[in-house]
């Protein structure tokens, strides 16, 4: 770890009393969804943080992760937060607690420029963020159904659309494309191909 | 008389100042705006699902059909946050060359932003200027890549290939006199770093020329100062980068902050704003086609003098060479593997950011261990400049919202990904 990276560390043990983990030369933090939204003010205004900036909200979802099962929730929010005055950037990861209705609070008074970015994650994996003025979809069609991250949606979608020239108007039917899978998802362990004596 | 009430204009979504495919609703006063909704999505492909479908190498060419003003950009964050999670160190040559194309690729942008700001204004000349010298470099990226526009010239590991030692020339024409086609092809006899060597020479004039029609015009004025005022404040709040952030006067610019590649190595300065408004912000984006002219001309003496790899040798992340493939039994099941199997990155997650020339383009990486990437998330500037429309409109005239979107210096391709 670089002295600074060090320093960082040491502040958010100090100031969100939870251990960051260290990987690649960054910070990764993993707070609960009850202490969510306290935390990202902590981390916003605490003059040894000072992450006045939000890069990035991102929604996962874990359920497929590797070959073994998941353990933890299958949601997440992951967030990357950059600090202009200390030119340091963190990771924090938040899972949520219902797998059913993953629901976090919203950090859109904390960041207004989160806004956008929760409309997508609840967009494309049904994450709802309690607290949001305007949780609408944003990035699907009008009128779509379904959260189209999810690992359980499929990659051609479910319904296809063409205009019918008997009812003069656009239709909905389901889809006809087969799935298919080219190249197959394969998970090698870290050592693979390397020799062995 | 009846009592007037606010009424909603329905802008785009094929319009041609909305940038792309953009449905703004407005809702106004008169001719005043009091809210402003982008409703975007049109141009949702759904490119980090298809991510997940497709082994990393494949998922590359896509990052090209994001910001389609700015390509390379785009693929340099997917091969950072790729090579920090494969541990790869990408040859000296390579950093150069990639220095040099980003630069190259914000010269690119920032002439079009630049022009259509422009023509959106009313200011015509400009914009044909601007995408005459577009040409040039957009000659450059077919050179080294043979695609105009989408390249897939960056790669994991380095670039796909050196610089070519020779440039595409004009072709006869019964339109084109033998005079004129030699003096299309005057400056392209030589390899390519001659053309771009040629490039900078003549660019700055390019530039001055720019600024004589608009930077002291008076009508470019009154359209731009005091339009879409950002304070540094909200800039920072909004989630604001690149020029967006620097024209309200923040300094901060990752190449010279969170240096990456050979950028700690190259002389230039940052251009920063004053007042947060759509004049600054231009006048920033003209500066940084000086300081990218600088960069480039750096580059290309560097790389004149220095030849060398320009793809890692580690054969799990790019192929053999042909002519090895051929030789060894050994690099034959690599190439056999990288491509059809692809290349398997190590379990974690990694998160790496460029200054694009919209701002910070980010690509964050979740990996499971598997050929694919478990979850690909794309970083936008743009996304988040769009999202501050309705703050930045509120209380301007109708013909000023046009001026704010070109501002703001948005493509739909990474917006709705």
């Amino acid at each position: 770890m670089t002295p600074k990276l060090q320093r960082l560390h040491d502040a958010l043990v100090e100031v969100a009393g939870v251990t960051p983990v260290e990987r690649l030369g960054e910070l990764t933090l993993e707070v609960k969804a009850a202490d969510y939204r306290g935390a990202c003010e902590k981390l916003r205004d605490h003059p040894a943080l000072r992450f006045e900036q939000l890069i990035d909200l991102c929604g996962v979802d874990y359920s497929t992760y590797g070959d073994r099962p998941w353990e933890k929730g299958r949601f997440a929010a992951v967030l990357h937060l950059l600090s202009v005055t200390h030119n340091w950037r963190l990771r924090l990861r938040t899972f949520c607690p219902d797998d059913a209705l993953p629901m976090l609070d919203s950090v859109v008074e904390v960041w207004p420029g989160v806004n956008w970015f929760e409309r997508e994650a609840f967009d494309l994996f049904g994450i709802v963020f309690d607290g949001h003025p305007d949780l609408r979809r944003i990035l699907t069609d009008y009128g779509f159904v379904g959260h189209p991250f999810r690992k359980d949606f499929p990659i051609s979608g479910t319904v296809e659309m063409r205009y019918d020239p008997e009812q003069k108007r656009v239709v909905y039917e389901p889809v006809t494309i087969d799935p298919r899978e080219v190249t197959p998802r394969v998970v090698r362990d870290a050592h693979y191909g390397e020799e062995r004596h | 008389m009846p009592e007037i009430k606010n009424y909603t204009v329905n802008f785009g979504p094929q319009h041609p100042a909305a940038h792309g495919v953009l449905r703004l609703v407005l809702e106004m006063d008169g001719e005043v705006v009091q809210r402003a909704d982008p409703h975007i999505g049109l141009l949702h492909r759904a490119t980090e699902k298809l991510a997940e479908a497709r082994t990393y190498i494949q998922s590359l060419p896509y990052m090209d059909r994001l910001d389609y003003i700015s390509m390379m950009c785009s693929e340099h964050a997917f091969c950072l946050s790729m090579e920090k999670l494969l541990g790869v160190e990408v040859p000296i040559r390579a950093q150069y060359i990639r220095v040099m194309f980003d630069e190259i690729t914000r010269i690119l942008n920032h002439l079009f932003g630049v022009a259509t700001l422009g023509l959106d204004l009313g200011a015509m000349t400009v914009f044909l200027y601007g995408f005459r010298e577009r040409e040039d470099l957009l000659d450059c990226y077919e050179a080294v890549s043979g695609a105009r526009m989408h390249a897939a010239y960056y790669r994991p590991g380095g670039v796909y290939r050196d610089l070519p030692e020779s440039m595409p020339k004009y072709e006869a024409q019964h339109t084109r006199s033998a005079r004129a086609l030699a003096e299309m092809n005057a400056n392209r006899q030589g390899s390519l770093l001659d053309f771009i060597e040629d490039f900078t020479r003549r660019f700055p004039k390019c530039v001055d020329d720019y600024e004589t029609l608009l930077t002291d015009n008076r009508i470019w004025k009154q359209r731009t100062v005091g339009i879409g005022v950002v304070s540094p404040e909200q800039a920072l709040a909004r989630g604001f980068t690149g020029p967006m952030l620097r024209g309200s006067g923040v300094e901060w610019d990752l190449r010279k902050k969170q240096p990456y590649e050979v950028y700690d190595r190259v002389d230039f300065d940052i251009a920063v704003g004053r007042n947060g408004d759509t004049y600054d912000r231009y006048l920033v984006r003209i500066e940084e086609m000086r300081q990218s002219n600088r960069i480039i001309k750096q580059c290309v003496d560097w790389l004149r003098e220095n030849p060398g790899p320009v793809i890692t040798s580690n054969h799990k992340v790019a192929p053999p060479s042909r002519a090895e493939m051929k030789e060894s039994m050994e690099e034959l099941i690599h190439h056999f593997k990288l491509f059809t199997e692809g290349m398997h990155v190590p379990e974690g997650e990694a998160y790496a950011g460029v200054e694009g020339p919209k701002g910070e383009f980010g690509v964050y990486f979740i990996s499971d261990g598997a050929n694919k990437p478990y979850r690909m998330k794309l970083r936008s500037p743009a996304f988040t400049h769009l999202s501050a429309m309705d703050e930045m409109a509120r209380g301007h005239m109708l013909a000023d919202a046009v001026a704010i979107i070109s501002t703001l210096d948005i493509v739909f391709g990474e917006i709705d990904r």
